[in-house]
């Protein structure tokens, strides 16, 4: 009788201390993100205003999310996790998700309710993609032109297909280095129906095809891999068109005002968001989650859409959006007329055997 | 009085020579315009004719026959691409008619003993043109940065105000990004706490190695030595990997000691080959002419080996030091985002954002590193001057 108390005594004790420990907080945080103008927003429209609530936090941030994955591997194999949070695409985070090094999640504990009630898992609805993504903003890839080298007497581009209409609209065209997205406008220009787009895109003969249609441009493009080229390649006159992610777009057209144009049609959304790594010690993790319940609820998400034009992740957020900057987002009905999301299961399963063949194409 | 005899040359080799000139840098100009073998021919052509007609016509008046050539470039150069293609222009014609009249007068005799062969002759000054171009192509790189550096834009764009001189088309912006952006403070700041640590502990260890390893009764002198020197041979990548797991199992990644320490690694070797080929030359029997005289060893050390072989030290520490400050790979391993360093954050920024604030930065980089190899060449001068050796 007096060993079960003791053992329950004892038990209390060892859940009060657990309990006191996780409120304990570390006092600072490392941020992985991007760089650049989308870093900050994030800084701006949440990281500033934590700081200025919780002044005894300091963050530091490391903008490797490009090479997120092949880093968090080598963390989690030295047994040294130095990240706290990660921002990395959705793409990303089922990978990451899938191999145990990103940390599964409970929506409805860990993010806040929207403004008007809703729950965090409704509000957040289909873009969380799996058990460990924590989703900010919809962006999309698109294509911006320059206005003043549109050929006289044509309309300039507005059409998907005009990328690949090199009589109407020569020079060159910036694409980016990978067969996403590539070969879904090729095989939708080539005169496939978007429904059948992935169906095709499944068979080598339609592989085939979207890389012949990619051919009749080859020699007329630049291969484009980080996000800045395009934007730069565009300001210097040295391609007419290029894809590139709508936020780097609007930067260069409402902030530097350089000649560009922007072209909705057939834009590919995308997801992105935080990751919180798989073995994070208690102090450490508390500070994380208390954050992040911060950074992702209504208002702060509709905050970052002040200082870039991407969406809004939470449905609840949309209507607090800047009036000014609606235009500017990929998900505004006059924008988004002809889309295409990210299809995630298809890539996953096909994605190694197609860059293989892209790649080949490349060289040849 | 010279021997040589200066005997002025027919229109059409000066021509010739002209045109060849003028087919070289017709295919920069033709490559820029699409058509690389139109800019040779083009290029020829017409400074060929140029030159011929300079030397037909204005042989005796050279002064006049260069502002000629200088008028006409400059004219044209305005006329196809505004002030800056007159500026251009100007200095081109301003080389082509010294090379002209250069040519033509037969002075290019005057550098050669007067039995040298035609072979000999184009040898001489082909070999130096060979070597300008080289220079040239060296330089370029790091001059074409400098004025993009002042661009008001945010891109790595020679804007049309730029190509006319407008001071709208400059801006200082980038220098002040680069001097009140706490990113880059940060990282300058990381820089200067990690490169003279490294430099400190690599000149250490260098030069004890090179003065132990120098001494014949060191056993497995060429291994252990080849050893030392590996993180220089071995692909940098393959070292940071390396040090990466090695660090974070025993807690040195991510810490300001871990990057000192991987950065020491990669200056050891500079400073081990310099101060051995300094030793070389070093006289033992200096040293034992030391103990005789009652100094023990640390004395010797200090008062007479070592500024014997000072030379050798700080080339090896300056070395270690540009090397520390230069180093991209292994920091990106071995450091975390608390030791970003100048080069990190310069590659992160090449990447993720292409902004002139790094060109801004390379241009303030290459100053002091001019400032410091001209300091360092100074000092050399005035200690040889005290030794009472003329400068060689």
């Amino acid at each position: 009788m007096k060993l079960t108390k003791t053992l329950l005594a004892g038990t209390a004790l060892a859940l009060v201390a657990g309990g006191a420990s996780a409120q304990e907080m570390a006092d600072e945080m490392t941020i992985v993100s991007w760089g650049g103008a989308y870093q900050n927003s994030q800084l701006k429209a949440y990281v500033e205003p934590y700081m200025e609530m919780h002044p005894e936090v300091s963050v530091t941030w490391d903008e490797s999310s490009a090479e997120a994955v092949a880093k968090l591997r080598a963390m989690n194999e030295a047994g040294n996790i130095t990240w706290d949070l990660v921002d990395v695409v959705a793409a990303d985070s089922i990978r990451l998700c899938d191999e145990g090094l990103a940390m599964e999640y409970d929506p409805e504990d860990l993010l806040a309710e929207g403004d008007d009630g809703t729950s965090a898992e409704d509000d957040f609805g289909d873009l969380l993609v799996d058990d460990c993504f924590i989703p900010q903003i919809v962006y999309s890839t698109t294509f911006g032109y320059r206005t003043d080298l549109v050929p006289e007497g044509a309309d300039a581009p507005s059409e998907i297909c005009d990328i690949f209409d090199l009589e109407t609209y020569p020079g060159k065209r910036a694409l980016e280095k990978r067969p996403i997205n590539n070969m879904e406008w090729a095989l939708l220009c080539d005169g496939v129906d978007k429904e059948e787009v992935y169906d095709v895109l499944a068979t080598p003969e339609g592989q085939e095809q979207a890389l012949a249609k990619l051919g009749t441009i080859k020699d007329d493009v630049i291969w484009w891999s980080a996000g800045a080229d395009t934007p730069q390649l565009l300001a210097d006159g040295e391609v007419f068109m290029g894809s590139t992610y709508n936020g780097r777009l609007y930067s260069v057209i409402e902030e530097q005002d350089q000649p560009v144009g922007m072209m909705w049609d057939a834009q590919v959304f995308d997801l992105d968001g935080w990751i919180i790594p798989e073995g994070l010690d208690e102090a450490h993790l508390a500070r994380v989650k208390h954050f992040v319940k911060f950074a992702t609820d209504t208002q702060r998400l509709a905050d970052q859409a002040q200082y870039i034009s991407y969406g809004p992740a939470r449905v609840s957020s949309a209507p607090l959006v800047p009036e000014e900057m609606k235009q500017h987002m990929p998900t505004d009905p006059a924008n988004s007329g002809n889309t295409f999301l990210y299809n995630y299961e298809f890539w996953a399963d096909y994605r190694d055997d197609i860059d293989a063949k892209f790649q080949a194409w490349l060289a040849q | 009085m010279s021997l040589v005899i200066v005997q002025p040359k027919p229109a059409s080799f000066a021509a010739g020579v002209v045109a060849a000139f003028g087919a070289f840098f017709g295919l920069f100009f033709g490559t820029s315009q699409g058509s690389g073998i139109l800019g040779i021919i083009a290029g020829a052509v017409v400074c060929g004719a140029l030159a011929w007609a300079a030397v037909t016509f204005l042989r005796e008046k050279e002064t006049v026959g260069r502002w000629l050539f200088i008028l006409i470039f400059a004219i044209s150069g305005l006329v196809t691409s505004g002030l800056s293609g007159m500026v251009f222009g100007g200095l081109l014609g301003w080389l082509f008619g010294v090379i002209t009249f250069f040519v033509a007068s037969g002075r290019y005799r005057t550098a050669m003993p007067p039995y040298s062969t035609p072979g000999q002759v184009l040898w001489y000054y082909a070999f130096r043109t060979i070597a300008g171009a080289i220079l040239v192509f060296l330089i370029t790189p790091i001059l074409v940065v400098m004025p993009l550096s002042f661009n008001a834009e945010d891109f790595f764009t020679f804007t049309p105000e730029m190509l006319k001189f407008d001071p709208a088309g400059y801006s200082l912006k980038h220098y002040r990004d680069f001097f009140t952006n706490s990113d880059w403070q940060q990282a300058l700041w990381n820089s200067l706490r990690i490169a003279p640590m490294a430099t400190i502990l690599s000149v250490g260890f260098g030069t004890l190695a090179a003065i132990g390893l120098s001494q014949p009764h060191v056993p497995f002198r060429r291994a252990i030595m080849a050893i030392l020197i590996s993180p220089m041979i071995v692909p940098l990548i393959i070292s940071a990997a390396g040090m990466y797991f090695f660090y974070s199992r025993i807690g040195l990644q991510g810490t300001y000691l871990g990057v000192v320490l991987a950065h020491a690694a990669l200056g050891i070797p500079f400073v081990i080959i310099t101060v051995t080929a300094t030793l070389v030359g070093f006289d033992n029997s200096l040293t034992r002419a030391a103990a005789n005289m009652g100094a023990n060893p640390i004395t010797t050390f200090f008062r007479v080996q070592m500024p014997l072989i000072l030379p050798g030290v700080i080339s090896g520490g300056l070395f270690a030091f540009i090397t520390s400050f230069d180093e991209v790979v292994v920091v990106l391993f071995v450091g975390s985002a608390g030791q970003k360093t100048l080069p990190w954050q310069m590659f992160i920024g090449l990447r993720e954002q292409i902004s002139p604030t790094i060109l801004a930065v390379a241009t303030i980089l290459v100053c002091i590193s001019i400032a410091l190899l001209a300091t360092l060449e100074l000092l050399r001068r005035r200690s040889e001057r005290l030794r009472g050796m003329s400068p060689s």
